[in-house]
């Protein structure tokens, strides 16, 4: 609705949503489609078919050096010996007292090579963070951001129309390769953020409107941010500024299976006492909740038995009122009942297992 | 979604708004640009019958799948009348803004307030 406004930065795509007809926001200080043709058709052509999203928007940042490996492993929560050459791990950064810097997903793409991809709005933080750290260790830290374009290609038929394009087979799920794409080199990382099978595919931003047309001839609907966003909640995957906040851990996030404390990272401490907190202390956790009737919730929504809505949407898949929210330990089980204050409006609601939607269910 | 259009026997209201007067009566919407601004409308949840509305001042909400969003209304009045099909096709609010996707009828308090509101052209110079 509101014009896009000044100095926002254009991606290598600009020129091609453009032309898909996309509807232009600020994000994060970058120019982003949000939709082309509708929010709901982009997430069900994703669900039933292929979908891309260009995500040029985030960071990328390399890490390289004979003490790359021990500067990460003091950087990320989880443990780094389990991530191999040509591996993808996903991991928190933490402050010392725990709280959530970022979350990223980190490819090993040599023994001292290392490629972590940061969310656009925490992108300088997490450099800046990185290069203070990296003073104590024998590695160099290095911003990528404007080297790379990224494209995410997702949906049960994605594989089948990169596979396609490729000169190689595709990696297997967190793992990644070097193949080229019609004709253009790229990473190919078996990682996403919908919930569907799919591919992230890292590109030379000079060669990203080629590999984009390609796909899209190929038969991948172009996607926007709408849609990556209600596909990612349907998959109950956290959102940084929504339900990952610098005023919460990971374990409060469901976060602790990448967590791995005694690797020694920093805010080990504060996440292994929270995993074992004083049951005397009230604690929260991230729930998934689907609404029982009509309405949508909404982030920032209050629920009466305590706790707060971080994000909510209308499912397209399920055609309901879904989100997450934190709420009182006690609370998290499924089934548990809960009342969302929607503007004013009691709305009832039930905790969900995660993710909410899945391609097996 | 049809093409912008801006019917000329309506009243605009800088909000985006649109009011069909009949009489002592109107029948209220929100206008070609209003629901494209919004994208897909998946929610409409109606105000009760018999609810005072206030010129200028919000009285509804629509929903697309990313945001909620106030419903300005054009002119003072009771509500006699909601759009009961917004219900279960709140997407008429899309395809059809000043037919199928009215949201409400009222009757007006103070139907000189009418003399406020803009005709199609000026307010579709208001949207460059």
């Amino acid at each position: 609705m509101a014009e896009v406004a000044q100095n926002l930065r254009r991606g290598p795509l600009h020129d091609c949503h453009v032309a898909a007809g996309a509807k232009l926001v600020g994000f994060a200080g970058w120019e982003m489609p949000v939709q082309y043709e509708g929010i709901r058709t982009e997430h069900l052509a994703v669900r039933e078919r292929a979908g891309v999203f260009d995500v040029s928007h985030m960071g990328q940042i390399k890490t390289c050096g004979p003490q790359a490996s021990d500067l990460l492993q003091r950087l990320l929560s989880n443990d780094l010996r389990k991530l191999p050459k040509g591996g993808a791990q996903y991991s928190v950064i933490c402050r010392e007292d725990g709280g959530v810097l970022d979350d990223v997903i980190t490819y090993r793409l040599a023994e001292c090579e290392y490629l972590t991809v940061s969310n656009a709005a925490n992108h300088e933080r997490d450099l800046a963070w990185f290069s203070s750290h990296a003073r104590d260790y024998d590695a160099d830290v290095i911003d990528l951001i404007d080297q790379f374009a990224m494209l995410a290609v997702q949906g049960p038929e994605a594989p089948a129309i990169v596979r396609r394009l490729a000169d190689g087979a595709l990696p297997a799920k967190r793992r990644v390769c070097e193949r080229s794409v019609s004709s253009r080199a790229a990473t190919i990382c078996g990682t996403g953020y919908t919930g569907e099978d799919g591919v992230e595919l890292l590109l030379d931003p000079a060669d990203a409107p080629t590999v984009w047309d390609a796909l899209i001839a190929a038969g991948a609907v172009p996607a926007g941010l709408g849609a990556r966003d209600t596909l990612r909640l349907e998959a109950c995957l956290p959102l940084y500024g929504n339900e990952l906040t610098e005023e919460r851990g990971p374990i409060e996030a469901g976060l602790g299976w990448c967590c791995a404390e005694a690797t020694g990272f920093v805010g080990s401490d504060a996440v292994a006492r929270a995993r074992n907190p004083d049951p005397a202390q009230p604690t929260e956790r991230l729930a998934a909740f689907v609404l029982d009737g009509p309405g949508i919730a909404r982030a920032g929504n209050p629920i009466s038995q305590g706790g707060i809505v971080t994000s909510g949407t209308l499912s397209p898949s399920l055609e309901r009122g879904i989100g997450m929210a934190y709420v009182p330990a006690e609370r998290v089980t499924p089934g548990t009942r809960l009342t969302i204050d929607v503007r004013g409006t009691e709305r009832a609601a039930t905790v969900h297992r995660k993710p909410i939607y899945s391609r097996e269910a | 979604m049809a093409d912008a259009s801006y019917p000329d026997d309506l009243h605009y209201h800088a909000e985006h708004d649109w009011a069909r007067i009949d009489g002592d009566q109107a029948t209220l919407g929100i206008t070609w640009y209003a629901q494209d601004s919004l994208g897909e409308i998946v929610f409409f949840d109606p105000p009760k019958l018999g609810t005072t509305v206030t010129k200028d001042s919000p009285y509804t909400e629509v929903e697309s799948v990313k945001a909620v969003s106030d419903v300005t209304a054009p002119l003072s009045g009771e509500i006699i009348e909601i759009n009961e099909t917004l219900a279960d096709s709140p997407e008429k609010i899309n395809e059809d803004p000043y037919g199928e996707g009215w949201l409400v009828k009222i009757s007006l308090s103070d139907p000189s307030e009418t003399e406020a509101l803009m005709d199609a052209a000026a307010y579709e110079a208001t949207l460059d």
